[in-house]
């Protein structure tokens, strides 16, 4: 084994013999665990379907006591999240460490803006007694049906916002690293790995906001 | 060797044993609930315990041998062990996550064990709705929890599994040259990652409906405890898979072994594998014949169900033929191999007569389902699990075990489970409706002799722990490759060493390549030019 070879084996850890070996590896580990997490949403969405069918215009009358417009800039700060990651992450490809700090930390910015947004949302449902349990208050005639929309809302945007703070987390561990030790640290790699999981919690809110927020408004 | 050493391990084959130990002492607990069983059922008259604890016992019996048991056996000990070593590999890809595997598997187990302990839980393992979520007075989300957390030790394995399989084959080592317990590996894994998350989604809204007492499956609002039904089975049905795939791939190792021969249709082995798991995702539906789903579903789903039984007869099929003009020899591992084609033949054949719409309405919920599931997760798979531990034990502690005496456990082990499990049918057929701790005095003379078989079943399964145990310490020191195997893992020493192999192997060779014998015709020509 020459050096050089021997010290890039050095470098890949494990189980692995280079660093091509690992990339991929790690690249196919996060695809097969973001098709899993694909089938646990899966069944909200599933779960919506069945409801939504059975009672379509009760759906769409609690469809439109959702806050269209914070919705909308919710889903406005996400994608833009989403476009600094790929920038991170490109950046960090490219081994420019100040441009990929400041792109995770913009990340991680406008994904705790969603999070205090989705929280204000909240808050003014909670006032408006949307929130399901013996204190719901809705049109009498759509009521039980009304309480399964509310419902289905906040356990999916709540999963969802779980997966966006986890992901928080995740990036800012990554970005402190990146910040304090370089890429000898924290490899470009790590950052895409983050950048997978961030863009898949974004797409999981493109299907929830037409589910929720646009059903009765077309 | 501290035992710190153990608990932060990163090897493979550490964590495997971690999980041998954890998931032995886990099925001598969901053991004992069933012998309390087998006993109250010695009487028609509920004497022994109380309707409540029964239900009890058999809820922790279910949960307890499902998820802590079956799903990890084989996959998280012997696949753990054994599938870095067949591919050539140093260790699996992520050998931390492999670890954490472990811990969450533990605390999984410990929330459902508190739970089990501080009062227990009478749903059943199905957690059906909307008994789970309005009206059980019992510990549903503790056990919920415990086997939310356990689901996640499953993704993480099969995750791990996947991507070592793809990434870290040997060079040479191309997917037609796998032996067949790599490839119920990988497709136990596919299973593993595409149900599990299913599940654990389930029970979460399981939980927050029954903690908000609002949600999806309450009838009350127009929610549907079907829908719980459909999406638990989704999930339940390819775990009978998880389950039966890896002890498939045991047999086939083992049969090829001991009878000398390449395995019979390899080929056609590892596509029925493929077949099994991705059919198995299609027919969960026959878990609902009665519940009220739809007849033209129902229809469907039986046909579905029907299919699955082609790709396994081909296994069946294969497996004898690999026998066909064999040198067989009967080692302790070939018995249990050849009690398991019989046993899963008998439960899968079973499973038909359940299959069939309208014999399923006079089966269902009947003894007649718990003797066809219990033929092929216990007669199925618990005898492939022992059979791979006795063939690769001198592989996995370095020293061989007591022959005689394991091969008389295998023996009563095949004895004990039939004359358990088999009046269940008879039972079932009369009408004996399962859960029931009580029952109409005919139907005594069956079940007294199902509990008397318990007694030999449980000493087939205790015999084992003895003699193995005695030869960690006592037993001969055991060669690289005391059943002269083919394999990557019979090439290294017996422990194997921890970095696996000094240097990574160069494979050139098809599998089970057996020396050719009488009249193999063709490849004896090929091998004498």
């Amino acid at each position: 084994m020459s050096s050089a070879a021997r010290a890039e084996a050095a470098e890949a850890s494990g189980a692995f013999s280079d660093r091509d070996q690992q990339r991929e590896a790690c690249d196919l580990g996060m695809w097969v665990f973001l098709t899993t997490e694909t089938l646990f949403f899966g069944v909200l969405f599933f779960g919506y379907l069945m409801a939504r069918l059975r009672f379509p215009e009760a759906f769409a009358a609690a469809g439109r006591h959702t806050d269209f417009a914070l919705g909308t800039i919710n889903t406005a700060v996400l994608l833009t999240s989403s476009l600094a990651m790929a920038l991170a992450v490109r950046a960090a490809a490219i081994r420019r460490r100040r441009w990929a700090v400041l792109l995770l930390g913009a990340t991680l910015t406008l994904g705790v803006a969603f999070l205090v947004i989705k929280g204000f949302e909240y808050r003014a449902e909670y006032l408006q007694h949307l929130v399901p349990g013996a204190d719901f208050r809705f049109d009498a005639a759509q009521r039980d049906a009304a309480q399964l929309f509310f419902w289905l809302y906040f356990v999916m945007t709540g999963i969802h916002a779980i997966h966006l703070a986890i992901g928080i987390v995740v990036i800012g561990v990554v970005a402190a690293r990146l910040a304090f030790g370089g890429f000898a640290l924290q490899s470009p790699l790590s950052v895409e790995m983050a950048g997978l999981y961030w863009h898949f919690v974004d797409v999981v809110w493109i299907f929830i906001y037409p589910c929720l927020y646009l059903i009765a408004r077309s | 060797m501290t035992l710190w050493s153990w608990l932060s391990t990163h090897d493979h084959k550490r964590i495997a044993l971690l999980y041998a130990i954890s998931i032995t002492a886990f099925f001598f607990i969901g053991g004992a609930a069933a012998t309390l069983m087998r006993i109250e059922l010695a009487t028609p008259a509920g004497d022994v315990v109380s309707a409540e604890t029964y239900n009890k016992l058999f809820t922790m019996h279910g949960v307890i041998m499902v998820w802590f048991f079956l799903i990890p056996s084989i996959p998280a000990t012997l696949g753990n062990f054994l599938v870095p070593l067949m591919i050539g590999a140093r260790d699996l890809a992520f050998p931390r996550l492999n670890l954490t595997s472990w811990y969450l598997y533990v605390a999984g187990g410990l929330f459902t064990l508190a739970a089990l302990l501080l009062g227990g839980v009478d749903t059943g393992w199905t957690f059906y709705t909307p008994f789970s979520t309005l009206y059980s007075n019992t510990h549903v989300i503790a056990v919920v929890t415990g086997v939310f957390i356990a689901g996640f030790s499953s993704i993480l394995t099969g995750l791990n599994f996947i991507v070592t399989i793809h990434k870290l084959r040997a060079p040479g080592l191309t997917w037609f040259r796998l032996p067949l317990f790599i490839w119920a590996h990988y497709a136990t894994s596919v299973i593993l990652v595409l149900a599990t998350p299913v599940l654990a989604m389930t029970l979460t809204l399981l939980g927050i409906e029954r903690l908000f007492h609002v949600g999806i499956f309450d009838p009350a609002l127009g929610g549907d405890p079907l829908l719980f039904q459909h999406l638990f089975w989704f999930y339940s049905h390819p775990a009978v898979y998880i389950m039966i795939l890896p002890a498939m791939g045991i047999v086939s190792e083992i049969i090829a072994c001991f009878s000398r021969n390449p395995v019979f249709g390899y080929r056609s082995m590892a596509y029925a594998i493929i077949a099994i798991a991705g059919i198995g995702f299609l027919v969960w539906g026959h878990h609902m014949f009665v519940s009220g789903q739809a007849v033209y579903a129902g229809m469907i789903f039986s046909l579905l169900s029907f299919v699955v039984a082609i790709p396994s007869a081909i296994k069946v099929f294969n497996w004898t033929a690999t026998l066909y003009k064999g040198t067989i020899s009967f080692e302790a591992p070939m018995l249990y191999a050849l009690g398991f084609v019989g046993l899963f033949m008998f439960g899968g054949l079973s499973g038909l007569f359940l299959a069939a719409l309208a014999l399923d309405v006079h089966l269902t919920d009947t003894y007649f389902v718990v003797a066809h599931f219990h033929y092929i997760m216990v007669g199925g798979s618990v005898s492939a699990y022992l059979g791979g531990i006795h063939f690769w034990w001198p592989k996995i502690t370095g020293r061989m075990y007591p022959p005689k005496w394991a091969q008389f456990a295998a023996v009563l082990l095949f004895l004990g489970f039939n004359f358990t499990f088999f009046p269940q049918y008879l039972l079932g057929v009369e009408g004996m409706p399962r859960r029931y701790h009580e029952y109409a005095p005919e139907f005594q003379t069956l079940h007294v002799l199902s509990s008397a078989g318990a007694v030999i079943l449980a000493i087939g399964y205790l015999l084992p722990l003895v003699y193995l145990t005695w030869s960690l310490t006592r037993g001969r020191k055991a060669s690289a490759n005391p059943w002269g195997a083919t394999g990557l893992e019979w090439t290294v020493p017996s422990p194997p060493p921890v970095e696996n192999f000094g240097e990574t192997p160069i494979v050139t060779q098809e599998p089970y390549a057996y020396p050719p014998h009488a009249v193999s015709g063709g490849a004896r020509r090929a091998a004498s030019t």
